[in-house]
């Protein structure tokens, strides 16, 4: 599908999209502007998106910035990730009502604002998904989708959900994808993917057909094949996006040098700042890991089992007889950044992390993974002893 | 059927402003469960009733000021199986705790008109300085939910939920955007516990710091960055001394900017 000639549709042609598939009973999300932010929200047409904001984002810092112009998709990604509707932070596993003698398990709680694992899911479509995020989705389809044990809930939403792609013609100064090569250009994955020109005399989109499905939603709305300068005019914006990354990853022999550097002087100078909040694993869109709680209430009639977001940067995560596996900060630190960018490898054949920048921005003291990651890599590597898989001690998850 | 024997439960007030103890009352929907689970013996905000001990459950409120206190807390613990230190005041010492970096007796020279009256201890201390404490619920004032769910655990035998993580978490459970990173510090979030659900951020309020300080803090760490933002010292300080002023991370970060 992807092998169609791009299309071009007209600013108006996005209201169309958005209302075609709330037609369809899909929940449209996309940005919105919330208070200081850019969030993750339903819409319900174009003037609900950030028309003519773009954020400005550093270490521990996140602004908006009013534009001249009227672009719907001039900002980048934000404080939410589009893995809360697909993992989502709280999810009522099952619940337990002791009637009679007999215990029912259900896991339903209707008025409740926790999504139940056996609700019958509301169908999304995702509208303003960027390159790193799409990544992102693709590496979480292989943790809760792929293999022997899979995730019924993401599953049943995920394979529902419309994904329409918008190439990014502007990076945050915390943008990498460059450098982890997930981005500025979603390359598969979507249904459509639309990268915005904004011209002197000009508003439109070219279009990238990913699916049947996409291509059936354009039909009636009002599109033309994109002429040869205005594809070129595209690309060269997304191609402008990506010199603009100032942080880069280097991620040649990137496993090798983690786990030749367990011991590295680094670490402790990154525990020094690290909080242990927790913050950057939250608004990693790829970080999966989730605690389970059990409460009963007082009556001792009703159980309920909720699963949680949770991050090896709380104690109790690693919590097993006689204590925290990993209590020292350096440890927690180190297990993040290893797993991310080095065993991940070897359990799921992709690195960890997509370069969107989310966890050097809502870091509060602006750690900077790319620059820690440097600083290993800059004393290690001069001494690096090539490994092959079997030598690799520490597979963790 | 075999009527059960309900556990009894007992609230012990010490040096504190009662918002603690106010909070069972404030159970409303689940208040009614709670007496047809428990018997509540000994709760004078509620009842004039006082039956005799020992009890199973004590919820103790307040800190040790006096030297009074400092007695009573033993009768209180040989009365109780289980002890549960609520809010602030009973497990870091509250908001009278900033007493401990002054001079108590020139407060109370200044304050009362016969000094002499006054029989006060230097400290407030948290009530784990004096007694083997079973189970402490932070904050000031502790949250219902998270006493209704250790009420809930005593009573099948389960562990309660109270995590220590940071506050951050819950921020981010809820989706609430980070102020610190959106519109700029101070917001104590990052180095205090969770079990507020985040009430202040969710107010685009920064966090006070009302739960304490969390597992592992890093207090310094947080203190520096926003130093190197132009912070002051004196707001440092003000920062980390209040509700749980003298809880030990808190105490020693306000401290370090003690000019």
């Amino acid at each position: 599908m992807s092998t169609t000639t791009p299309l071009r549709i007209e600013l108006s042609a996005i209201d169309g999209i958005i209302s075609s598939l709330r037609q369809q009973h899909y929940t449209v999300v996309g940005p919105t502007v919330r208070g200081a932010s850019i969030v993750l929200d339903e819409i319900s047409s174009t003037s609900d998106l950030p028309v003519g904001w773009m954020c400005e984002q550093a270490p521990a810092r996140y602004r908006l910035i009013k534009l001249p112009v009227d672009s719907l998709f001039a900002h980048t990604v934000g404080p939410h990730s589009w893995k809360q509707y697909l993992f989502p932070p709280i999810l009522r596993l099952f619940s337990a009502n002791r009637n009679d003698g007999e215990i029912r398990i259900g896991d339903g709680l209707p008025g409740s604002d926790v999504p139940g694992a056996g609700d019958a899911v509301r169908p999304y479509a995702f509208l303003g998904v960027r390159s790193c995020d799409l990544h992102a989705i693709l590496i979480q389809d292989k943790i809760f989708g792929g293999g022997p044990y899979q995730d019924a809930y993401y599953r049943r939403v995920r394979e529902q959900t419309w994904i329409i792609a918008v190439n990014c013609t502007l990076a945050s100064a915390t943008c990498f994808c460059a450098s982890t090569k997930t981005g500025p250009k979603a390359s598969s994955g979507y249904d459509l993917a639309l990268t915005e020109v904004i011209t002197e005399q000009d508003h439109y989109f070219i279009v990238e057909v990913g699916t049947e499905r996409g291509l059936k939603l354009l039909e009636g709305l009002n599109h033309r094949p994109a002429n040869e300068s205005e594809t070129a005019r595209a690309a060269e914006l997304v191609e402008g996006t990506a010199s603009q990354m100032a942080r880069s990853l280097e991620t040649e022999n990137i496993r090798e040098v983690l786990y030749q550097s367990a011991d590295h002087t680094r670490w402790e100078a990154v525990a020094k700042r690290c909080l242990t909040c927790a913050n950057c694993t939250m608004v990693c869109p790829t970080c999966f890991c989730a605690t389970v709680e059990d409460t009963v209430d007082l009556t001792g009639m009703r159980a309920e089992r909720l699963r949680k977001w949770d991050s090896c940067f709380n104690m109790d995560f690693s919590y097993i007889h006689g204590g925290s596996v990993r209590s020292s900060v350096k440890a927690r630190y180190r297990h993040w950044l290893t797993h991310k960018l080095a065993s991940w490898i070897d359990q799921f054949g992709t690195l960890g992390c997509v370069g969107c920048g989310r966890c050097i921005t809502w870091c509060p003291v602006g750690i900077d993974i790319t620059e820690e990651y440097r600083a290993i890599r800059d004393t290690t590597l001069t001494n690096l002893v090539p490994s092959s898989t079997e030598e690799v001690e520490n597979g963790n998850a | 059927m075999k009527k059960e024997k309900k556990p009894k439960l007992a609230v012990w007030k010490f040096s504190s402003c009662d918002g603690c103890q106010l909070s069972l009352l404030d159970c409303e929907d689940e208040l009614l469960t709670i007496a047809d689970r428990i018997e509540i013996a000994n709760f004078r905000e509620a009842s004039r009733q006082v039956l005799r001990g020992p009890y199973d459950i004590s919820l103790v409120e307040g800190s040790i000021t006096t030297p009074h206190d400092a007695e009573r807390i033993h009768q209180v613990r040989r009365a109780s199986k289980f002890l549960v230190t609520i809010g602030a005041c009973a497990t870091a010492g509250g908001i009278q705790a900033l007493r401990n970096f002054k001079d108590v007796k020139e407060f109370v020279s200044l304050v009362y008109a016969t000094p002499s009256y006054i029989e006060t201890l230097n400290k407030s201390t948290p009530i784990a300085d004096h007694v083997f404490v079973d189970f402490e619920l932070r904050g000031c004032p502790i949250s219902k939910t998270q006493l209704i769910d250790v009420l809930g655990a005593l009573l099948v035998g389960r562990k309660p939920t109270t995590p220590t993580y940071s506050v951050c978490v819950e921020c981010k459970q809820r989706g609430i955007v980070c102020g610190l990173v959106a519109f700029g510090p101070p917001c104590m979030g990052p180095v205090t516990q969770a079990g507020c659900n985040a009430l202040c951020p969710s107010y685009h309020r920064g966090c006070y710091g009302c739960f304490g300080p969390k597992e592992t803090p890093n207090t310094s760490a947080l203190a520096s960055y926003w130093r190197g933002l132009g912070m002051k010292n004196d707001e440092l300080l003000r920062l980390h001394r209040s509700y749980n002023a003298y809880a030990e991370p808190f105490r020693k970060e306000s401290e370090a900017h003690e000019k």
